[in-house]
């Protein structure tokens, strides 16, 4: 006790307590402020000064204490649950599932909210790779437009009733003998295949209708047809030398498959691996696919089976008897196929049974069964059935379905014979729709029983034979929606809750004894491939049946248009139409944002005297397209055909997606059970209006600059630096590079970390997953159609395109000349992709032009804007070689008036999905790439919580994390074992080069040339 | 002891006497304002009000409301600065210089000139201030101390030295004009009665006419004709390093502060000539501003146009021999790419019509001096505009070529401008003496005449 009885004083005077002290200290204010003018004489009494001083101070403070200071919430947890630590986040393994689309997926949440997407590297069917449409879901789960509840004939309702009166119809309708539909696209889940199979048995006359909006019925009835399996097969496009493709856009958008990553990685060069797989492809619309392709030949849709039928004729020793067709690149793929036998592939993205079978038979010819085309191991991305489908929408028009239940499914939008569907619903007795929003088909029946988000679900999928994957919910659900499986499950019966149900089918039948912990912690389950069948070495095939089948559709004498419809890669068939982040992804080709058009040949819009921008009309047959769209001259479209994207003019989507486009649905036929996405002779008619197209490049050419340099295989193969350009300034001392010649010494010193990119040109397939990735991580606004226009898109990241123009040299490495037009892209053009972004230079012309210095320098080589710095003279935008600062033009968040698209900005739930560790940028600031500054900052932190130095790979940045093909490499260059040193430094130090190097603004971000493999 | 050649004519025609300038000048600030004036004046405050509206939408809503983009971030804004900041030269010119090099017909026209002057360098700045994404903030390009730690402008940047350089020419010139004003303001307030004596007594600071005070005012100026002869020089240097000191083609060029100058003494005496032309009919001072005047400044704009056409070849020169694609390619976009017809303007207007100067019947045609004035500040604008807008259209990435193409926004702030200068000008036109009576006084007599 004694110990603590210490003595604390304040001061000196309180140790030696003076009575003078004590008697001061008796008052509680010291005299000196408050006790003057006790009397006129006292020398403390307040003067004049004094008395000024606290009037001064009690009308400042009473003025600063009327001003309204802003509200802002900040409201802690009154009961902190255990898994959620404010600021950082959490991290979930779940599923992606869209229609057949998957992949295997982490998320981040963070306060509960999940904010980002990246890919899960544990899944083999997808190795981490995330689609644009993949990293924009996220935001599509804060849609505002999703239904809050049940709706029973367009009115809130509750499930209670609803239940009610649903199973009371279902049962009678049951007992009536009256035909049940549940109509769905693909489903990938085992366990939801289950939960219908339950709700069969319970209503016995039930039928499952899958069909898919854009269809891969072809491939899976050639498969029958010559193989006897209704299968889409796996291709490994990373065993093969060659690849030959008539249309399969594999690299974007056919058959759901991300072959992208396996395509890529016979991509990759380095001094260690100088091979290269070689690329064909023959289509009509410049594709993703087409625009990588080493040699592509523009060909009419109309001649399309002719040239698969003379491939087959020149590959195989029989022939079929079709109208022979002459091409060179034909003749070149028939001498690399022939070379590369067992190591090719031959795809073909017609939904014509016959083309198919051909396939079958040039790939079978080839050997490539069981060594690049697996058909043990089919994919169930397209599991839909056309013939089922257009069976389905002859009973409903002919009233014979009583009951017809919609899942992922809206048919009175994609179908061909949408009309005959919405006829048709008048005549149900019961109609039921799971949509998340009443869309054109949800519209249109009784009760809509909204599902939840994936990102709020319980769920599971098998993309491929016997590779599993399992869906957690990452937040609770927002509205009172609940699982599609649920509800089937509740009709049927059966009140257990979907998790319960889908964790007991995984324990019975999937996992075989493995924890199920294990397999939803990694979110996938890949048991030791299921078959052991050996790849068929024969088929059956009726060469002349086929052969009349293609002769009846495909010549060359067909004069017309041939026009293409085609999916694109941010919208696809059109399911979140309403997501403005793909809403505004440029097209990988055309570059064009919100709204689809007719792609044509220069040739045509001259013969026709259309001009970019002009109205038509397009009919097909006796179907017209609702809305005139406007032209878009393609470079590299076949002549004699146009393509339109599907996916656009949906009349039901919401806001943001609502009448953005045409519906080129309409277009669609059906022949011989079979949807069309091509049709010959299409009619096309000029309004003779206008309507301006949004796009985010409008020139088109490199004009012969180095800031792409490439070089083709067998030069890259001879000289490691083929394609290189290599600058030089002329001083007294004679040519030497710009780095030599500085007037500055060099003021940036980067003792720790300099952090930078490498960017591989051969492997940047022009996705633009990355823009959307970025879009996700940095907060970045979304302007909409009429601020594109005005060429104010903010992407922080864009990929520049490239044509190739028919007056630059053809010699490799020559670059700034030309004979004629430099600005006209070829008819056939070479394309190149560019990732562009802050090149964070080490003598950035940026920072030394701000007045007010708020874009400057780090000692980690990152050039790093100050937003609330910023006054916005634009002069850093200005001088920037690269372009890539954007300017907040207008205040983009808080601003629904003007800015109603930009959802994640506007509305309290969009807002939802802002990345907390990014600021969002206020009117009138520049902003620009960071190299997500925030995610450095986070693994720094890490690491040195942990006493370590930062490991390679350890911190990655948005683009690069979701680029499928590892086109971008980040990390510190400092660090001579890290990956971005190696590509720059060691494996690719000859490919590797900054592009405007001339300039000596020595950036942090390097290119590796491209090499095409010609 | 000033020695003028007999040759020379008078600089003041119509055998005007001392009590005669007193009159002519002083009327217009003593008597009503005409018709004319009250339609022009209208006419200025409307457009001031248009122009402020816009101007307004464009602080309110951002500069989204002008047709900038995210390849051009400067168009006419930029433009619009240049042009007045340009034309805010003639002033100091005629005043400084011209008094340094004792060119007595500056006389008559160097009062309105500076006023002009400070205008153009006030309509300047306000693009300065307005080009802004938030001019709210616009202080902190000044380098003010602060509370923010270490927070400091950045000395690097050339719109850092603007700043210097158009606040230390405004408040220079703005003195050098109001203390040449200190000796009208006194004669009117001799001449004024009641309200008008106490204000323009207040104006003139008291001013008691001894011959100390006109020793004192004599020194002042020419301390600052020294100090503003050099500001001449650099105000325009300094503004076109905006220019110089970027990396991109077509503004990287060591040839810009000359030029620069050269183009502003350019475009400043067209404007000088533009406005004078009308003030001296509408205020029957033909006597004073005579057209020998107009001859002399003629041939100074016949001089600054071809120093900035041989710029303008130069430059072509320049961009060929320098061996640089970027830079050769800016060059020839300029004069044949989609810009063409700014950079066809600006030659027609700078390069060409002024030759027609070399005809004496020109020069000395009022009509024609008249109309070629405006053409050459039409082709100053249109310089500031090629330089601007076409070198950033296209630079070095092809795919971030663009165009640029004006909002209402953009014309309304530019007229506001306008609204502003004219509003001013004519304000200072009917409430100022508009020649410099006290200095006039001093050239009546050439020294050749004989003694009266």
């Amino acid at each position: 006790m004694k110990e603590k009885n210490k003595v604390f004083w304040k001061g000196v005077e309180e140790l030696h307590n003076e009575p003078e002290f004590i008697k001061n200290n008796l008052n509680e204010f010291p005299e000196s402020v408050l006790a003057k003018g006790a009397a006129a004489s006292d020398e403390s009494a307040p003067d004049r000064r004094d008395f000024l001083k606290l009037v001064g101070f009690s009308v400042a403070a009473a003025t600063l204490a009327a001003c309204e200071a802003p509200v802002k919430k900040a409201i802690p947890y009154l009961n902190k649950p255990e898994e959620i630590e404010p600021g950082i986040a959490n991290w979930y393994a779940t599923t992606y599932t869209e229609g057949g689309d998957y992949a295997s997926i982490l998320v981040k949440t963070r306060e509960g909210r999940p904010i980002k997407i990246e890919g899960n590297k544990l899944s083999s069917v997808t190795g981490g790779a995330t689609s644009a449409r993949v990293q924009a879901s996220v935001l599509s789960l804060y849609d505002t437009e999703r239904l809050k509840g049940v709706q029973v004939a367009g009115k809130a309702s509750s499930w209670e009733v609803a239940d009610a009166a649903i199973v009371d119809r279902l049962s009678k309708i049951s007992q009536e003998g009256g035909a049940i539909r549940i109509v769905s696209s693909t489903i990938l889940s085992p366990t939801t295949w289950k939960a219908i199979a339950e709700f069969k048995s319970k209503y016995p006359t039930t039928e499952h209708v899958v069909y898919d909006a854009i269809s891969s019925s072809a491939i899976s009835k050639a498969n029958a047809a010559s193989f006897g399996k209704a299968v889409i097969p796996s291709y490994r496009f990373d065993k093969a030398d060659t690849i030959v493709s008539f249309g399969a856009d594999f690299l974007c958008t056919w058959g759901a498959g991300d072959y992208s990553t396996d395509f890529s990685k016979n991509r990759k060069l380095n001094k260690n691996k100088k091979t290269m797989n070689r690329l064909y492809a023959f289509e009509s619309s410049l594709s993703l696919t087409g625009s990588n392709a080493d040699f592509r030949a523009p060909i009419k849709l109309s001649q399309e089976g002719l040239f698969v039928a003379e491939l087959y004729n020149r590959l195989t020793s029989s022939r079929i008897n079709t109208e022979a067709v002459k091409n060179d690149i034909l003749d070149k793929a028939v001498t690399d196929l022939l070379a590369s036998k067992g190591k090719s592939i031959v795809v073909s993205g017609s939904n014509d049974v016959n083309i198919q079978i051909l396939i079958n038979e040039i790939n079978l010819a080839l050997g490539n069964y069981g060594s690049t085309i697996d058909l043990s191991t089919p994919v169930n991305y397209r599991l839909g059935d056309d013939e089922k489908m257009n069976q389905f929408v002859d009973d409903l028009k002919g009233g014979k379905v009583a009951a017809v239940i919609f899942y992922a499914a809206n048919p009175a939008y994609d179908h061909p014979r949408a009309e005959d569907i919405k006829a048709g619903l008048k005549q149900t007795k019961l109609s039921i729709s799971f949509a998340d929003r009443a869309d054109e088909t949800a519209s249109l029946v009784e009760y809509i029983a909204p599902d939840h988000h994936y990102l709020e679900s319980w769920n599971d999928a098998e993309p491929k034979a016997g590779f599993y994957s399992l869906a957690q919910p990452t937040i609770a659900p927002l509205f009172k929606t609940r699982q599609a499986q649920e509800s089937l499950l509740k009709w049927s019966g059966n009140n257990a809750d979907y998790y319960t149900y889908l964790k007991n089918n995984w324990a019975s039948s999937i996992l075989n004894g493995v924890s199920w912990d294990k397999a939803l912690h990694d979110g996938v389950y890949e048991g030791a491939s299921t078959s052991s069948e050996a790849a068929p070495s024969s088929s059956s095939f009726n060469g002349a049946d086929v052969a009349a089948g293609i002769s009846k559709v495909y010549t060359s004498a067909a004069k017309g248009i041939d026009l293409k419809l085609y999916e694109k890669v941010g919208i696809g068939s059109g399911v979140q139409a309403n997501n403005p982040w793909l809403q505004e992804l440029p097209d990988p080709i055309s570059k064009a944002t919100w709204d689809n058009y007719l792609a044509v040949s220069k040739k045509y819009a001259d013969d026709n005297k259309l001009e970019e921008g002009a109205l038509v009309k397009i009919k097909v047959g006796n179907k017209e397209l609702a809305k005139a769209v406007p032209v878009l001259i393609q470079p590299g479209q076949a002549q004699g055909t146009a393509s339109l994207a599907l996916g656009y003019g949906r009349e039901k989507a919401g806001k943001v997606g609502t009448g953005v486009g045409a519906n080129a649905f309409a277009l669609t036929t059906v022949q011989n059970g079979l949807v069309q996405y091509s049709a010959f002779n299409v009619t096309i008619t000029p309004t003779g209006e206008f309507s301006k197209i949004a796009q985010t490049q409008t020139h088109h050419t490199i004009m012969n600059r180095p800031i792409v340099q490439d070089a083709t295989l067998k030069e890259y193969q001879a000289n490691p630096t083929a394609g290189r350009f290599f600058p030089t300034v002329t001083t007294p001392d004679g040519k030497v590079a710009p780095a030599k010649v500085d007037i500055w010494k060099d003021q940036h010193v980067q003792p720790n970390h300099k952090w930078g990119m490498s960017i591989d040109l051969n492997t940047c397939l022009g996705c633009g997953a990355c823009v959307i990735a970025c879009q996700a991580e940095n907060n970045v606004p979304v302007v909409g159609k009429r601020e594109v226009i005005n060429r104010r898109e903010m992407h922080w990241i864009r990929i520049d395109r490239y044509y190739s123009s028919a007056a630059e040299p053809k010699e490799t490495g020559v670059y700034f000349k030309g004979e004629g037009d430099l600005e006209m892209p070829e008819e056939n053009p070479q394309v190149t992709f560019q990732p562009m972004m802050c090149q964070h230079c080490n003598h950035a012309p940026c920072e030394s032009v701000c007045p007010v210095a708020a874009t400057t320098h780090s000692t980690e080589g990152l050039n790093q804007m100050t937003y609330n710095r910023c006054v916005g003279t634009r002069y850093c935008a200005n001088n920037c070689p690269y372009k890539v600062r954007r300017f907040n033009w207008f205040k983009y968040f808080d601003n629904e008036e003007v800015f109603d698209k930009n959802t994640s900005m506007n509305t309290a739930l969009g807002r939802m999905v802002l990345n907390p560790d990014v600021t969002v940028r206020s009117r009138g600031v520049m902003e620009k790439c960071s190299m997500c500054v925030q995610r450095i900052q986070e693994g720094k932190l890490t690491a040195k919580k942990e006493k370590r130095k930062i490991k390679d790979g350890e911190i990655n940045i948005a683009c690069a994390a979701a680029c499928a093909t590892g086109a971008i490499t980040f990390g510190d260059q400092n660090d001579p074992e890290s990956q971005v040193s190696l590509e720059n430094d060691d494996l690719n130090k000859d490919r590797a080069y900054a592009v405007l190097e001339e300039l000596n603004v020595q950036p942090n971000v390097f290119y590796l040339t491209k090499i095409r493999n010609i | 002891m000033h020695v003028t050649s007999s040759v020379r004519p008078p600089l003041v025609t119509g055998g005007k006497k001392y009590e005669d300038v007193t009159q002519d000048i002083c009327k217009q600030v003593e008597g009503a304002p005409s018709t004319a004036w009250k339609i022009a004046f209208s006419f200025s405050v409307l457009i001031f009000i248009y122009g402020g509206y816009c101007l307004w939408m464009t602080w309110y809503d951002g500069i989204g409301m002008w047709g900038l983009n995210k390849t051009i971030g400067w168009s006419w804004d930029i433009t619009n600065f240049v042009w007045w900041v340009g034309i805010g030269h003639a002033g100091t010119l005629i005043s400084a210089v011209l008094l340094l090099f004792r060119q007595k017909w500056r006389t008559s026209i160097n009062r309105a000139a500076e006023a002009m002057t400070i205008f153009a360098v006030i309509c300047a700045a306000t693009f300065i201030i307005a080009h802004m994404g938030r001019p709210w903030l616009g202080y902190w390009v000044l380098p003010l101390p602060n509370a923010f730690g270490s927070l400091w402008v950045n000395f690097n940047s050339a719109l850092m030295w603007d700043v210097f350089a158009i606040s230390t020419y405004f408040s220079v010139s703005l003195l050098f004009w109001y203390v040449g004003l200190i000796p009208d303001f006194a004669t009117i307030r001799e001449r004024a009665t009641g309200i008008r004596r106490v204000i323009y007594g207040a104006l003139s600071f008291n001013w008691d006419g001894s011959a100390k005070t006109w020793s004192r005012y004599e020194a002042v100026s020419l301390v600052l004709a020294g100090v503003a002869t050099p500001l001449v020089l650099s105000v325009h240097t300094i503004v076109s390093m905006d220019f110089a000191t970027s990396i991109i083609p077509g503004w990287h060029t060591t040839i810009f502060p000359p030029y620069f100058v050269a183009g502003a003494i350019f475009s400043g005496f067209a404007m000088v000539l533009s406005l004078m032309l009308v003030t001296r009919v509408l205020y029957n001072l033909e006597d004073y501003i005579t057209i020998e005047h107009i001859e002399s400044m003629n041939k100074i704009i016949l001089t600054t146009g071809s120093i900035v056409g041989i710029a303008y070849l130069t430059e072509f020169f320049m961009a060929w021999y320098s061996g640089v694609y970027y830079e050769a390619f800016a060059f020839q976009n300029r004069a044949f790419g989609p810009y063409w017809w700014a950079y066809a303007s600006m030659m027609t207007c700078n390069v060409v019509t002024p030759q027609l100067f070399w005809f004496r019947k020109i020069r000395r045609s009022l009509v024609w001096t008249f109309i070629l004035s405006i053409i050459v500040n039409i082709g100053m604008w249109f310089e500031r505009f090629v330089i601007i807008c076409t070198s950033l259209s296209r630079d070095f990435i092809p795919s971030s070529w663009a165009m640029f193409s004006p909002t209402m926004y953009d014309v309304g702030d530019f007229l506001f401008t306008f609204g502003l200068f004219f509003t001013c000008f004519l304000l200072f036109a009917k409430y100022f003496p508009v020649i410099n009576m006290a200095e006039v006084k001093a050239i009546m007599k050439s020294s050749s005449e004989k003694k009266q």
